[in-house]
């Protein structure tokens, strides 16, 4: 990846790509590029993959419930502690 | 912002007036995104339950001045973040960190690893030793990228909201979170390369 100079000049856009949010023209160009380098389609498809775990790990974090008692303690809404 | 937990229907003048029942209801809508983002933050339990009373303290005691520019979540987000980043700038003054003296804080990193791991199957994707290395990859990242990357792709804010809890321009917030999925991509095409290669797979 490091010898194409289109590779390196497109790689600010893939972030905005894969959100959907980069310009028409700047799209298209970086479809045709990816349609011919394998490498970059090596890279978006991994960091593609990379904000999909992410987002998905974010889902996993539970709060402990002494954590949540604790927080409403030093609150003092103890009273409102029940759900 | 997280519109699915945290609906704002809140009385901004009860709250402002100090109603208790209403500062608990917006304390239980909120208690869960705010801990998320200061474990994400952190990566360290005890920080982040201290971040977590703290910027409910804090938004206690300001409620008052709390002026409805903003959202109320944005608000909340943008004391979490402060304390957040004051916790970390006091850890550092402790560590005396040399960890980013060579680099620009969100300088681009060009991709070197170039490894098709996205075949992995899911268990070994999102094993609890994968997790880890996923949660210890961010806070390697430095602070600027981090709370980008935490608040936008972690949190599920947008763009805009993430600029207006940091106060940066939307460019801005995607520049760095460009930056950041760059280095999280190559942190893990490393780490997840080697479990290819490990399973025979390459």
């Amino acid at each position: 990846m490091s010898d194409h100079g289109e590779c390196r000049h497109l790689l600010g856009s893939l972030s905005e790509y894969l959100d959907g949010t980069l310009e028409a023209e700047l799209c298209s160009e970086l479809e045709k590029h990816l349609a011919e380098c394998e490498n970059c389609r090596v890279v978006v498809d991994s960091l593609q993959k990379t904000i999909y775990l992410y987002r998905a790990t974010a889902e996993n974090v539970a709060v402990p419930d002494e954590v949540r008692v604790r927080l409403f303690r030093c609150l003092n809404l103890d009273d409102y502690l029940e759900k | 912002m997280d519109n699915r937990k945290a609906p704002e229907d809140f009385s901004l003048e009860a709250l402002r007036s100090g109603d208790r029942a209403e500062f608990a209801r917006l304390v239980e809508a909120y208690y869960e995104l705010i801990y998320r983002l200061a474990i994400k933050m952190l990566n360290d339990p005890q920080d982040a339950e201290d971040i977590l009373q703290e910027t409910f303290l804090k938004a206690y005691r300001h409620l008052k001045s709390f002026d409805g520019r903003s959202s109320l979540s944005t608000w909340l987000y943008r004391i979490a973040v402060n304390e957040a980043l004051m916790l970390l700038r006091r850890k550092k003054l402790d560590t005396v960190s040399i960890d980013e003296t060579l680099e620009t804080p969100d300088g681009e990193v060009e991709p070197v690893q170039i490894v098709d791991w996205c075949c992995l199957p899911e268990s070994e994707l999102m094993s609890a030793e994968a997790q880890a290395y996923l949660d210890r990859a961010v806070e390697a990242l430095p602070t600027t990228l981090r709370v980008v990357f935490v608040l936008r792709d972690i949190q599920g804010l947008s763009t805009r909201e993430v600029s207006e809890v940091l106060n940066l321009s939307e460019t801005a917030v995607k520049t760095r979170l460009s930056r950041a999925r760059l280095r999280l991509r190559e942190e893990l095409s490393g780490y997840y390369g080697e479990k290819l290669r490990e399973g025979g797979s390459l």
